[in-house]
């Protein structure tokens, strides 16, 4: 069965649909209410809200789909500023033409990511458009920041340590991979980064800011943390993640892993002295056994980021121009 | 030798030279490598035409244009074509206006898309040298067998050899060259032979890790100092001496010479190749462009840039009006383009 322009008339297909496929999956105190609000209690904490929109082709890929991805990549924004996830909400823009089992599994697995991330969804709207089955999403999230900490790029200090939670490149390639009909093991890296910050702060790590490695890549990344804190920062390329496969395959496109998305990478900007201990402890999750110390923060006043290379080169890293798309030759 | 000697000796006295290497794929691993910065400053790397993109004129991606706003029919193309400005417009422009532009990863393709679309004429923007040359045939013939109609070439091929004896003719400066690792894979080491003697300049054929490079730079010094002027293959494991006799048999089943414009440079002689009168049914309208009356005077100076006559910062647009998200001209555009490629690796 496919989406027809009448389930988001708003009339007896939309009421079907919410009803068969929304409801079975998403159902809480919140969302059953269907007011046109949700009514949320009020926090002793600070509010942390953020909004993202998810336009991933293909649907489905290996490691994830456009449901766990509307999930996580929203969820890991609030983790970013130091807030725990509390409510979401999901608006589904539907083509015309839309697999109705496809759409099935992906309200399945937004709904499975969100209960495993702690996370309740309280709003949610659906719309149907003219087009070739495809499907969008846009997520807000709203966390609260219980550890009082104030993390952001505004505290970081000259010497500061840079580490980065795995191997970089994943989602980018795979989803390429897909694209392009290429067939290799590489997965998506999608995923809920929220214990592996929790663990961090609950330990007590120093903490100065946090970055999700997303579009433009660790090179995007770190020239948003130079400029935002105005400090210039140094990395090691030998100490940067990257698959092996990852590698290859960008090395046949001409793609460069610093500059390609991840979905459950991200960037932690420490105190230097607590380095070695937030590093222990990344690894002792399964999503960060490949964390390392990349670089530090330099002298303030500069925000150029830098690399020595493998050969003891030094070249500079720029954000990334244009979309990254693969070489002619 | 081992590289920390190697970097010792390229880091100490020399004589002046000037090397060119001749693939943007080289220029790009020398700047993410950092190579320039373990130099002597006597050891001068020069960037040179090795980047389709760069070369493609004007009036190509007019004609390009012009297909994807006729009624029915979309013109596929590579991503990095989609920023070179044409005589009035990009193609990335020409698409937000509503031509019909589809960015495809691989030629291969317009063939499914063809045989899935009936009612459409696919036209797929063929650009590039040597490496890239055998896939289009590849996808020439697998559309003569298919019995599909509705599939057309937009052909910018270009040949290296007849580029490199252009540079050689009429520049001096240049010492010796690091060949062009892709195109050596299909032309053989020994394509570079007959230039080498001629213009008594030494070639190195190289791979493209930084070792790669450093190793091939270290051989064009010894070389350059000790007035030798030899082909040297170190790239041996993926470049042939004589190069790959399929990928060359499809080249010359498909394609003829004849002459082509080179952005920036003007015509050279027998350096484009245009499908041949068997298969020009399949053809787009390409050998037409072998001139570029789109052409259009501005103070872009790609074309010395791409002759090695300048460094891009020497350009008065470069990282002013010109920059990758508002490139004046095609060398600020492709990832492999020397513009591009300073831009993104020299900021101060």
């Amino acid at each position: 069965m496919k989406i027809v322009m009448a389930h988001g008339s708003g009339g007896n297909a939309t009421r079907e649909l919410i009803k068969d496929l929304f409801h079975k999956y998403l159902a809480n105190d919140y969302l059953d209410k269907m007011e046109d609000s949700a009514i949320l209690p009020v926090s002793e904490y600070p509010l942390a809200m953020t909004t993202d929109s998810f336009v991933v082709t293909p649907l489905e890929f290996p490691g994830g789909d456009i449901g766990k991805l509307a999930v996580c990549g929203t969820v890991n924004d609030l983790w970013m500023a130091g807030a725990e996830p509390q409510y979401l909400t999901a608006g589904f823009i539907l083509e015309e033409g839309l697999d109705m089992d496809l759409l099935d599994r992906v309200v399945a697995s937004l709904s499975r990511t969100a209960k495993e991330a702690g996370i309740k969804i309280v709003a949610g709207d659906t719309k149907v458009v003219q087009g070739n089955g495809g499907l969008y999403i846009n997520t807000a999230g709203l966390g609260f920041r219980k550890s009082g900490r104030n993390i952001g790029t505004d505290v970081i200090r000259e010497g500061d340590a840079l580490i980065v939670s795995g191997d970089l490149g994943n989602h980018h390639a795979c989803i390429m991979s897909q694209r392009m009909e290429i067939i290799n093991s590489i997965q998506s890296d999608c995923a809920n980064l929220g214990p592996m910050v929790e663990d961090l702060l609950q330990a007590g790590i120093e903490v100065r800011a946090m970055r999700d490695i997303t579009r433009g890549g660790l090179g995007t990344v770190l020239n948003e943390i130079a400029e935002a804190s105005n400090h210039a920062v140094e990395i090691e390329e030998k100490r940067i993640p990257v698959d092996p496969e990852v590698k290859s395959f960008c090395d046949i496109l001409g793609l460069d892993p610093l500059y390609m998305a991840n979905e459950g990478k991200f960037l932690c900007i420490t105190a230097q002295e607590h380095a070695e201990r937030a590093l222990n402890i990344l690894k002792q999750n399964s999503l960060g056994t490949k964390a390392r110390l990349i670089g530090s923060v330099a002298e303030t006043g500069r925000p150029l980021v830098t690399v020595k290379t493998r050969l003891g080169g030094k070249r500079v890293i720029d954000v990334l121009y244009g979309e990254g798309l693969p070489r002619i030759c | 030798m081992n590289l920390d000697k190697i970097l010792k000796e390229l880091a100490g006295d020399h004589q002046e030279l000037k090397i060119m290497e001749v693939c943007g794929t080289h220029t790009s691993s020398i700047f993410k490598n950092g190579i320039r910065s373990l130099l002597s400053p006597e050891i001068r790397l020069i960037s040179g035409p090795g980047c389709p993109v760069c070369v493609t004129p004007a009036s190509y991606i007019d004609k390009a244009i012009e297909w994807a706003l006729t009624p029915n029919c979309v013109l596929l193309t590579f991503g990095d074509m989609m920023k070179v400005p044409g005589s009035e417009k990009s193609l990335s422009e020409a698409k937000a206006d509503g031509a019909r532009v589809e960015i495809m990863y691989s030629p291969q393709e317009a063939l499914k898309k063809a045989a899935a679309n009936p009612e459409l004429t696919y036209v797929i923007a063929c650009v590039g040298f040597e490496t890239t040359i055998p896939s289009y045939a590849l996808v020439i013939e697998q559309t003569e067998r298919s019995g599909l109609t509705n599939i057309k070439f937009l052909t910018a091929l270009r040949k290296v050899m007849p580029a490199l004896d252009f540079i050689c003719a009429t520049d001096n400066e240049i010492s010796a060259f690091i060949a062009p690792g892709h195109v050596s894979t299909i032309l053989g080491s020994q394509a570079y032979a007959d230039l080498a003697e001629q213009y008594m300049k030494p070639f190195a054929v190289a791979g493209f890790e930084g070792e790669h490079i450093l190793i091939a730079i270290y051989d064009l010094v010894k070389q350059v100092e000790n007035h030798k002027h030899e082909v040297h293959n170190l790239y041996p494991s993926v470049v042939k001496p004589e190069g790959n006799a399929v990928a060359l048999a499809y080249i010359s089943n498909y394609f003829e010479s004849g002459p082509a414009f080179w952005r920036g440079i003007g015509v050279i002689e027998d350096s484009g190749l245009y499908l041949n009168q068997k298969y020009r049914k399949y053809d787009a309208g390409s050998a037409d462009l072998a001139g570029d009356a789109a052409q259009k005077t501005t103070n872009c100076r790609c074309g010395e840039v791409i002759l090695g006559k300048i460094n891009p910062d020497e350009c008065p647009m470069f990282g002013k009006a010109c920059t990758p998200a508002k490139a004046q001209g095609p060398c600020m555009v492709s990832s492999e383009g020397t513009c591009g490629i300073w831009f993104r690796f020299t900021k101060k």
